[in-house]
């Protein structure tokens, strides 16, 4: 068994008679809540650290329904990677194998709730209600990406890495200060980030605030292995999710290939925030199958039997094999969502073509809110400038 | 109308209080603004009078303290951080410039970032190194960003009030070393229809030389003119108050007037303001010119030991040096 993979959790009284199998093969492995193995048979309940029993209880619809997610988004991503290698977009930045962390954290989120993500989290944009069409614009280049953060709940996407810890916890603070806290139908947040942000100032001061300001936040890292080309030895000593007691809040290890624990663990969480008791981390462990971006070359720095071995801990493969054991979803079922998945990135390969060009004078609107004479002058003058060719229509 | 004596630094502290007064979605969050008031006491008994929730004591994190502000902007609160002293500002940097400047554009419009970043600047007060940097060059060449400078007390109770009320950041640089400078205050200013945040200002009139400045330099600038009225000539000084974007028609018109320009500022030279102002100047007002724009700054070395900053700093003579040698082409 690989390190990190079953967790030493205490399992709760409905423990599956797996439970015996539960103990990592290496002291001093630190424990990962688990709800449904690689292999797709189903724990009932995990009780972690603190006590906190982690379960969910989901109609067979929901089932299906997270595993439409997982299709859906995997197959968008790898046709977002697609038109990357066609020319189509400028850059792209996969989820492949991060798809339950994505899911399992998205969906966890109420309505009110608010995400500040990286620029990978195309799965939680997805499970936010955004058309997902709307990151590839920022990749092609055609806009800086196109979603009202307000309107859905879901921050603009984050280049600059940890940034977006800062801005997640200063809302949240807004969150305690307007009073939204303390009842079932309080406001929390969630902020996104990886392994190597870890490292990053921001994410520590992040972790200060949060702290001192009790903010109603979960800080959600999905380490998946690798910033980059560098590995988690050049992050950290410690399990990352060991990093919050040293801030003063808790923080928690779940299997990140497992929609089912990853929605129990970030829903747990969020709801301690809500009712105004504070922060937590949620580490969730899993592995970046593809490049960092479509630049990256991951064979340079890490080797296949690694990757196989993670690909025996699917994300999708094992909610599928779930979902056939217990007789929830049927041949027909599987290939409906394919086809369903099939049309989706067709038609976001579509539109992806068809995206306009944006018109040059554009890239002077809203660089201020209140305007700027000088910027004016500059749009004059190259408005000007394009007018002095015969047939301009910019 | 209600007129009071205060320092510049007891201005800015009323000017304050006016906007939290004004609008209860201000903030004021930064390292000890609460109970000390700040070092500089400049939010003297604003806590105690708005409490904790709108006086923020914060850890010692500048990068936090901007980035917090990004998040509660997005919630709907307008931020006033603090800076404590110039030199400490480059770890929000990042913040500032990549976050701060860019969300309103990032967004294409969906998302405001009125957030005020006040940062007492300058040297002349005997300080250790780091606490008497002019940074504005950094900012203002940053798009997104407004950069404005106060350099007397009317002016810094009127803008701190109208930078808060702004929809777009503003870097609010408060000549620390003028903190103590007392003028009259008209504190029945109406916000919304005093002369504006982003306007400069002829503060001199004069027929001989325009003399460009800024935060502490303008009582340099002042005092100067003042010097040289002895000596028979007459400088124009102009208050550019906006540095990010620059309001230049006011001194279009006096150099075309006067045909020679000095600008002065505490900044290094190189790559500062005031090779912004020349080139423009330059460009606008060519024909009109008797001479080249000249430069009166800080020298291009790290801000020195404080037995030195009389050295490094523009002073009268320097001043009054640049307006002889403008009569020298």
């Amino acid at each position: 068994m690989a390190k990190g993979d079953r967790g030493t959790t205490t399992r709760g009284k409905r423990a599956t008679p797996r439970a015996g199998r539960s103990r990592s093969g290496r002291a001093g492995d630190p424990e990962l809540v688990q709800l449904l193995t690689p292999e797709g048979e189903r724990i009932d309940s995990v009780t972690g650290p603190d006590g906190t029993e982690y379960t969910v209880d989901f109609t067979d619809e929901e089932y299906r329904g997270l595993y439409r997610d997982l299709v859906v988004i995997r197959k968008l991503d790898a046709e977002a990677t697609a038109l990357q290698r066609q020319g189509e977009l400028g850059i792209w930045a996969s989820l492949l194998g991060q798809e339950a962390a994505q899911v399992g954290s998205g969906r966890a989120l109420r309505p009110q709730d608010m995400a500040f993500p990286t620029y990978r989290e195309h799965g939680v944009l997805y499970c936010r209600g955004i058309d997902p069409i709307m990151p590839l614009g920022l990749f092609r280049g055609v806009d800086q990406g196109g979603w009202d953060p307000n309107e859905f709940k879901f921050n603009m996407y984050t280049i600059v890495i940890g940034a977006q810890t800062l801005h997640a916890t200063g809302y949240a603070m807004g969150i305690t200060m307007d009073g939204k806290t303390g009842t079932d139908d309080g406001e929390a947040v969630i902020a996104y980030f990886g392994d190597g942000a870890t490292s990053q100032g921001d994410v520590n001061e992040a972790f200060v605030w949060s702290s001192v300001f009790n903010a109603p936040i979960v800080f959600f890292c999905q380490n998946n292995q690798y910033a980059i080309s560098e590995p988690l030895e050049r992050q950290t000593r410690i399990p990352l999710y060991q990093r919050s007691s040293g801030f003063g809040f808790p923080g928690i290890r779940v299997d990140g290939n497992d929609v089912l624990a990853t929605y129990a663990v970030t829903r747990a969480a969020l709801d301690n925030a809500r009712h105004g008791q504070g922060p937590t981390m949620i580490e969730a462990y899993t592995y970046r199958m593809g490049a960092h971006t479509t630049t990256d070359d991951p064979t340079r720095y890490r080797i296949a039997s690694e990757v196989e071995a993670w690909q025996a801990k699917d994300p999708i493969a094992r909610v599928r094999a779930f979902l056939e054991k217990q007789q929830i979803a049927d041949e027909a079922f599987f290939a409906g969502v394919d086809e369903e998945a099939k049309q989706e990135s067709l038609s976001l390969r579509e539109r992806v073509l068809a995206m306009p060009d944006p018109q040059p004078l554009t890239l002077f609107d809203h660089v201020h809110a209140e305007g700027s004479p000088e910027v004016d002058a500059q749009r004059d003058q190259l408005a000007a400038y394009l007018d002095s060719f015969e047939g301009s229509t910019h | 109308m209600a007129t009071e004596t205060l320092t510049l630094g007891r201005a800015l502290t009323l000017g304050l209080r006016r906007a939290l007064e004004h609008d209860p979605k201000v903030v004021i969050m930064g390292e000890d603004v609460g109970k000390l008031g700040g070092v500089f006491r400049i939010t003297d008994q604003l806590q105690k009078d708005f409490g904790e929730n709108r006086v923020i004591d914060t850890p010692l994190a500048e990068s936090g303290i901007i980035g917090t502000a990004v998040g509660l902007a997005i919630r709907g609160y307008r931020p006033i951080c603090e800076i404590q002293f110039d030199g400490f500002v480059y770890p929000a940097y990042d913040q500032i410039v990549s976050q701060v400047a860019k969300m309103h554009y990032r967004s294409q419009g969906k998302v405001k970032m009125p957030i005020v970043i006040r940062i007492p600047f300058g040297g002349g007060i005997g300080a250790v190194e780091h606490h008497s940097e002019s940074p504005e060059a950094y900012f203002a060449h940053t798009a997104g960003l407004k950069v404005v400078a106060c350099s007397n007390p009317q002016d810094a109770y009127v803008m701190i009030q109208q930078a808060v009320r702004s929809d777009d950041p503003v870097v609010f640089l408060e000549p620390k070393r003028r903190y103590h400078e007392k003028g009259r205050v008209d504190t029945d200013t109406e916000v919304a229809t005093a002369y504006p945040l982003n306007a400069s200002r002829v503060v001199r009139s004069g027929s001989d030389v325009t003399v460009l400045a800024y935060g502490p330099m303008v009582r340099t600038a002042l005092d100067a003119a003042t010097a040289a009225e002895e000596d028979g000539r007459s400088l124009e000084v102009i208050d550019l108050r906006t540095l990010s974007p620059f309001d230049l028609d006011p001194v279009y018109d006096s150099v075309r007037r006067t045909g020679r320009c000095v600008v002065v500022h505490e900044a290094p030279s190189n790559v500062g303001l005031g090779a912004e102002l020349a080139a423009r100047i330059t460009e606008n007002c060519f024909y009109s010119l008797e001479s080249p724009v000249l430069r009166v700054t800080g020298f291009d070395t790290p801000y020195p030991a404080a037995r030195l900053e009389e050295d490094y700093l523009p002073n009268l003579d320097r001043v009054l040096d640049a307006v002889d040698r403008t009569f020298g082409w």
